[in-house]
């Protein structure tokens, strides 16, 4: 009796959940428009020129061959690096500030996060336009002080881009880290402190470890994130900061260059894909 | 013993909160900014402003390459908003709570638009569509934007499906109800604040979006997002202050409301 009793638990259940034939509308959609696209991509990546006549290597040949092409990507990968970096280092302690805040604070402190995500990345960028240009805030003010005679070149330099680029992306590492830090245990850092460890032992032995995973999850977010933001490296980096995504845009664009732009496309792809799976391998070697 | 102890929470909460009201001025300062600026009465971009007007603000009643792209736009995101919300959250339905390996796999498969570069996605979708000898049209619009803006849709109804309580299903089963007036009755109401959530995020990142816009749109399809980012790649021109100043305010009102609806901080995170 008891088996069979069992059995028919098992079959209620699973008539509650929805046949996975529901999501063939969406993996249809997928198939013809996205994944056929970025196979198309690939094909004409592999052609030497527009009219897709002459199947090769030739186009990633060229990328590679070029020490122009070649600075543009290692540009992009660090630049990336730089703003996960800004980040991590402002966005967790606001993390820790608002897991510690009393909640009418928490609303507040939420609304502040979350705007940036919402507002419109031109808009979010435009603000930095106005801070880093030439009669811009920063310029104004140290002038007014006379620390400089003349306006300095912030906006087009990287330290703007790293700064930019950090304020439109800070959100997707302070949300995760929220989520991480509220989930660390306070007795811990409570048994930690009766052991005798200092604060600062405890918050770099007990807390900052316990939340790893959000903190991997943060910088991924950020990273792939900052890597593609075509609107403000365009718009803050300029002609003379030449990142991948402006690059592509260039090339297919400017240029009706639709095989190198496949090529410098695909290996943009790559690289993202590449990072994505070495955040998660640490993601996989932090949990254990 | 213990004076050093209480040093080291001192220095450290000081480090801590100093670093953290740092990122809090950066994330409110370029906003607070933007909406100074848009009330300037000069004619640059200059901080501060020699003085105040709402001349900017009169001035976009006369725009009207902003409000036809404003108009595009709007057009867009909500044809994308129906059709992602249709095509996301059936397949969230699907997916969530399935233990096969195909629904692990089509879940990824549905998150990777948020990952990938979209300027990637476009160029593929453009050789695509003129491959099949499709001009760009505000239907190729829409479909490069939902499959972009549909992630959000997914995320949000799978994470609520999650967290609905199976024994609410079955009980509705057992006491007769069919499948069709148990996903009416029980499981739409209880999961509809994360898909109106999704909906709503499907529709702002497909408003803001330029990437994909950029390969497939047509001449005559001028859209808000690149018109705004032309005219500042071009003349840094002071109307588009007002236009973030409008949009600004509009996303703060929008927000706050999906927060009492929907719990949109919930679903975030």
């Amino acid at each position: 009796m008891q088996p069979q009793e069992s059995r028919s638990n098992i079959r209620i259940v699973h008539n509650v959940g929805y046949d996975l034939r529901l999501a063939l509308p969406l993996a249809g959609f997928f198939a013809v428009f996205f994944i056929t696209p970025l196979i198309l991509l690939i094909f004409v990546s592999l052609h030497a020129d527009p009219e897709l006549k002459h199947f090769g290597f030739d186009q990633f040949h060229r990328f590679l061959g070029d020490s122009y092409s070649l600075k543009v990507l290692g540009q992009t990968l660090v630049i990336g690096a730089e703003v996960t970096a800004l980040c991590l280092l402002l966005g967790y302690p606001l993390a820790w500030l608002f897991v510690r805040s009393p909640g009418w604070l928490r609303g507040a402190l939420m609304l502040v996060i979350l705007l940036p995500v919402l507002t419109s990345v031109v808009v979010r960028t435009f603000a930095w336009i106005v801070i880093l240009g030439r009669l811009g805030i920063v310029n104004s003010t140290l002038m007014t002080l006379g620390l400089i005679d003349a306006p300095l070149r912030l906006l087009y330099s990287e330290g703007g881009l790293v700064l930019a680029l950090a304020q439109v992306h800070m959100p997707l590492m302070v949300l995760p880290l929220i989520t991480a830090l509220s989930r660390v245990d306070p007795n811990l850092a409570d048994a930690s402190a009766a052991l005798g460890a200092g604060a600062w032992r405890t918050f770099l032995r007990i807390t900052v470890p316990l939340t790893l995973a959000g903190i991997i999850a943060g910088c991924l977010l950020t990273y792939c994130m900052s890597l593609t933001a075509f609107i403000t490296q365009t718009l803050i980096g300029g002609g003379q900061m030449l990142l991948m995504p402006g690059y592509i845009y260039q090339q297919a664009a400017a240029f009706q260059d639709w095989p190198f732009a496949a090529a410098i496309s695909v290996i943009f792809l790559v690289a993202v894909l590449a990072a994505v799976t070495v955040f998660n391998l640490l993601g996989r070697l932090a949990h254990e | 013993m213990r004076r050093r102890a209480d040093f080291g929470t001192a220095s450290l909460h000081l480090t801590l909160g100093l670093l953290a009201l740092a990122c809090l001025a950066l994330l409110i300062l370029p906003t607070v900014i933007v909406i100074m600026v848009s009330f300037t009465s000069g004619f640059s971009l200059r901080f501060p402003p020699p003085g105040y007007s709402v001349r900017w603000y009169v001035g976009l009643l006369d725009a009207w390459q902003l409000q036809f792209a404003a108009l595009n736009s709007l057009k867009v995101a909500a044809w994308t908003t129906f059709l992602s919300v249709v095509l996301g959250v059936a397949a969230a339905l699907g997916i969530a709570r399935s233990r096969r390996l195909g629904a692990g796999v089509l879940d990824s498969l549905f998150m990777s638009p948020l990952i990938l570069p979209g300027l990637s996605f476009g160029l593929g979708a453009l050789i695509f569509f003129s491959l099949l000898g499709w001009p760009v049209s505000p239907l190729t619009l829409v479909i490069g934007h939902t499959i972009v803006c549909v992630p959000f849709v997914v995320r949000t109804t799978v994470a609520t499906l999650m967290q609905l309580d199976p024994a609410l299903l079955e009980s509705s089963a057992s006491l007769g109800a069919s499948r069709w007036y148990t996903f009416r009755q029980v499981t739409l109401p209880l999961i509809g604040s994360g898909i109106l959530a999704g909906g709503f995020l499907a529709f702002m990142s497909s408003f803001d979006n330029i990437p994909v816009s950029l390969f497939l749109r047509s001449a005559g399809t001028d859209m808000l997002p690149i018109r705004m980012w032309q005219d500042l790649e071009s003349l840094l021109d002071v109307q588009i202050a007002a236009v973030s100043g409008v949009m600004i305010v509009a996303t703060l009102v929008l927000m706050i409301i999906m927060e009492r609806v929907a719990g949109l901080s919930r679903r975030l995170r």
